[in-house]
């Protein structure tokens, strides 16, 4: 009966519907009311409307969690059908629901994360005279997030996906008018369609491989051959069944394609391993495809490059949708299909080894980054390969455990940094802050604890998560060659040195130190909008022209308050945070809706490693985390990992927590504490190039310029001179033999046709002219004919006789 | 000497017949037309009375009675045409048929 414990069965209930529908209807009344409630009310009916549905949805989905919590382990899978949206051959798509242990966390992660991002973004966003569109926008970001995660099928979820590839493309573009902003938008967008073309590409061939018909003599489902197999399907009416009882076939739902695959009476499991695609095996290229499409939304190499650019978004939307949730989405998805790449050693190798890679390729851009989020974003890169070798050695519940204290660390240290930024108006280079401590202690000490958590000390949440990764790592032996999990561990444990260095270096930099920031305010106003993320060369340039006056700028920063106020037309919102320091001339702390959810942020980053990942060694029983997800990951059991002993666990952990991040820490400190060290300079001018080329990110964004995007230039540019000359040529061609026939064709009907008709009128007319004239209404005439046809006739009468 | 015989009467009709014709046909005088058209009615009396005696024998009167009838309708005949050629001559201020042409239009 080991089957009957595979088999998920869901729970119907009716009300999973209205977590998402909260965030939609607040987004829907703040775009159809936003703008005259913004002029009438001021900015708090906004917010009202933004927070409300959000703190409802949260609600929602904590009463979703606490009935779960109460459900049998195997039980725990809601299901809300709301209708069927298309019906086609074996295709059938439904607008439902689901809710399991995984779906649920993630749930609680949006929902929560994003209510408390909703209330700093009031106190960040108070100038911004658009302000109902950002809640707008983030409100259909959460919908488009809650689809994301709670769609019961592929479909749903896809619809999630390019939602909030829409939200973060409107959001990134907030401040649309500045054209780099706008650029960075257009790419994250662009960048995440290549991923989507491998989603839709993986999705369409697991479709096509689920088809199949019933072998009546083996009693096993066989597969279709050729490609119309999927189209066509089995017949809907006769839905196939196998031995315990589990529906086949070809299936949208994740709970139905998990049954079929996690049930060994179905055979699907075996028939999918031997089913090859074009030569390759089916399930290496399903996941592929997938991954691919995980790969550009939770920016992996080679699709990172938008994530960086995408902090030219407002820092609440970095935090939400650029640390906390969107991009974790790939990983989520990983999670989700376990079942399917368990089964592919090469899918699992390509996943764990690109997700190292990209740990340590972003790891080391983050080491000479200026601008505070650009260190940010490049960690949130660095930090997402964590997480997929986590889901890609089949640790996926550790995966998922980064995920969440990701969540929580890094959305602290992003509100965290829009703190400073807000503090220190608007800058964004680090070379210009410094000594913050003095100046805004709560946002130094939530994002210190951020630090620690990302870094990975042994008190922190981050600890617990990424060594539990990489120890998994090391045991992995599910992939495709033995030696694979210990390269992966020793790239993944490099990458967290990495991490620890430049987080820590970000923090001394930022919080240690003297305050460097020119009170250049007023300046850089002029060149740019006042939320203008970095552009780290104006800043640099306007380090050395403005850093030093700084008592002249004192002066003057008095009035910069004014100048600002009037230039944007924001004045109204200042009612209840005009005394936030945003425009003085020294660093102030942020409002208390900023610092409040900082801080409960940093709580959760320290205690959720503690309450949920407490690691096996020390307590002997397995996590509260991996418990609760375990029924959502049923391949996890399936994963080979190599025996060691738990005191071989404890050195790699003392080797993680200790050794790695206080390594990590220390050489920041030693660099970059209190920015005394002439040392990273000196380093600079050792190796310029070396240094140059870390800078500049490995010239990745200069090498898709000359490839990608000058290729496809090149190919449209080709495609548009065969369209001017070729087929133009066709075209015009085509037309010139159509003006000949229609000319020849006049001709005919011209001389011809009308010839025949105005001939006949003209000889109608011409007859009539004549012979008008016998008539002459003389009676005599008229006698002199008849008598002369008579004499006719009679003549005639002689003659023929 | 020869008695008379159809062929003379016949020779008389057509001679009378020719004459009215060609008064038909070449007076302008309405009134000349009417003339001669009595002149035709009086050539087809004339064969009438002749066929009835050399054909049908002196006996028979079928020719009397056409004839009288002719005679008849020529009285009638006349009675209307000269009623005609009065509205003509109302009409146009002539009887000349050349100047009355109003049927060719």
């Amino acid at each position: 009966m080991e089957n009957k414990e595979a088999i998920a069965e869901a729970i119907q209930v009716g009300w999973l519907w209205l977590i998402p529908a909260f965030p939609l209807l607040g987004s829907a009344l703040n775009v159809a009311f936003g703008p005259r409630l913004q002029k009438q009310y001021g900015k708090r009916a906004n917010h009202a409307i933004a927070i409300g549905a959000m703190v409802l949805s949260c609600i929602v989905a904590e009463v979703a969690f606490w009935k779960m919590v109460a459900a049998e382990p195997g039980h725990r899978f809601f299901e809300d059908h709301l209708w069927t949206m298309l019906q086609s051959g074996a295709l059938k798509v439904d607008l439902s629901f689901g809710l399991d242990p995984l779906g649920m966390l993630m749930t609680m992660i949006v929902t929560h994360v994003a209510t408390l991002i909703h209330v700093y973004s009031t106190g960040y966003m108070a100038d911004e005279p658009a302000y109902w569109r950002f809640f707008m926008w983030l409100n259909l970001f959460v919908f488009s997030m809650l689809l994301l995660v709670m769609g019961s099928n592929f479909v749903v979820m896809f619809f999630g996906w390019e939602g909030v590839g829409l939200c973060s493309y409107g959001l990134i573009g907030f401040w649309y008018e500045d054209v780099e902003k706008a650029k960075a938008a257009m790419k994250a967008f662009v960048v995440n369609r290549f991923g989507d073309f491998g989603f839709v590409i993986g999705l369409f061939v697991l479709f096509w491989s689920l088809s199949g018909g019933w072998d009546v003599q083996t009693n096993r489902y066989i597969p279709e051959r050729g490609l119309a197999g999927a189209v066509m399907g089995g017949v809907p009416s006769q839905p196939r069944v196998s031995p315990s009882g589990v529906a086949l076939g070809p299936t949208m739902e994740f709970r139905e394609l998990r049954n079929q695959i996690s049930d060994e009476s179905s055979g699907m499991a075996e028939r999918l391993h031997e089913m090859t695609f074009w030569g390759i095996p089916v399930l290496a290229f399903i996941c592929i495809g997938f991954f691919i499409g995980a790969a550009g939304k939770s920016a992996q190499l080679p699709l990172y490059v938008w994530l960086p650019d995408a902090m030219a978004g407002p820092t609440p939307v970095s935090a939400l949708i650029h640390a906390a949730t969107m991009v974790t989405a790939g990983v989520y998805m990983v999670a989700r299909l376990n079942f399917l790449f368990a089964m592919s050693p090469i899918a699992m190798t390509v996943v764990a080894v690109v997700g190292c890679l990209t740990a340590l390729f972003a790891a080391s851009i983050g080491f000479f980054q200026y601008d505070i989020k650009k260190v940010l974003a490049y960690s949130t890169v660095s930090q997402l390969g964590f997480m997929f070798i986590g889901v890609g050695v089949g640790a996926y519940w550790a995966g998922v455990f980064h995920l969440m204290t990701h969540a929580f660390f890094k959305a602290c240290l992003f509100l965290g940094s829009g703190s400073v930024i807000l503090a220190c108006h608007h800058e964004q280079d680090m070379r210009k802050m410094g000594g913050l401590r003095e100046y805004t202690p709560i946002t130094r000490w939530t994002y210190f604890a951020a630090c620690l958590a990302i870094a990975g000390f042994p008190v922190a949440s981050g600890f617990y998560s990424k060594d539990e990764i990489l120890w998994k790592a090391f045991t992995a032996r599910g992939l495709a060659a033995p030696w694979i999990g210990p390269a992966i561990w020793l790239v993944g444990t490099l990458a967290a040195l990495g991490t620890s260095f430049y987080m820590f270096r970000s923090y001394f930099m930022t919080f240690t130190g003297t305050y460097r920031g020119g009170h250049g305010h007023e300046d850089k106003e002029r060149l740019e909008d006042p939320h203008a993320m970095a552009a780290h060369a104006h800043a640099a340039a306007a380090d050395e022209a403005h850093g030093h006056d700084a008592a002249a700028a004192q002066a003057v920063a008095a009035a910069a308050p004014h100048q600002h106020d009037t230039s944007h037309g924001a004045a109204p919102a200042h009612d209840d945070h005009a005394d936030h320091g945003h425009h003085g001339g020294v660093p102030q702390e942020s409002p208390r809706s900023m610092t409040w959810v900082l801080i409960a942020l940093a709580s959760a980053a320290v205690l959720a490693g503690f309450v949920f990942g407490w690691p096996s060694a020390w307590a002997g029983h397995e996590p509260l985390l991996e418990r609760w997800l375990s029924p959502s990951l049923p391949a996890a059991e399936k994963v080979p990992f190599a025996e060691f002993s738990h005191g071989t666990e404890l050195l790699f952990q003392f080797i993680g927590g200790i050794v790695v991040a206080g390594g990590g820490c220390g050489l920041a400190y030693l660099l970059y504490n209190d920015n005394r060290s002439t040392v990273p300079a000196r380093l600079k001018e050792m190796f310029p190039r070396a240094w140059g080329v870390v800078f500049n990110k490995y010239y990745v964004d200069e090498l898709y310029q000359a490839t990608v995007v000058r290729g496809s230039l090149f190919v449209s540019r080709a495609f548009y001179w065969i369209d001017q000359n070729l087929i133009d040529a066709l075209v015009n061609f085509m037309g010139l033999l159509g003006r000949a026939v229609a000319y020849v064709d006049a001709a005919i009907d011209k001389y011809l046709v009308d010839g025949a008709v105005n001939g006949l009128a003209s000889l109608t007319w011409n007859s009539g002219r004549t012979l008008r004239r016998v008539q002459t209404g003389h009676i005599q005439t008229y006698l002199f004919g008849a008598l002369g046809g008579a004499i006719v006739f009679v003549i005639l009468q002689y003659v023929i006789r | 000497m020869t008695s008379i015989g159809l062929p003379h009467f016949l020779i008389v009709g057509a001679a009378l017949f020719s004459l009215g014709m060609v008064t038909v046909v070449t007076r302008r005088n309405a009134v000349g037309i009417l003339m001669g058209v009595e002149l035709i009615l009086n050539a087809a009396n004339v064969n009438f009375i002749a066929f009835n005696h050399y054909v049908d024998g002196p006996g028979k009167l079928t020719g009397q009675v056409f004839s009288i009838f002719v005679i008849v309708l020529a009285a009638a005949e006349a009675a209307i045409g000269l009623a005609i050629v009065l509205a003509i001559y109302q009409t146009f201020k002539t009887i000349d048929v050349q100047e009355t042409d109003l049927l060719r239009q």
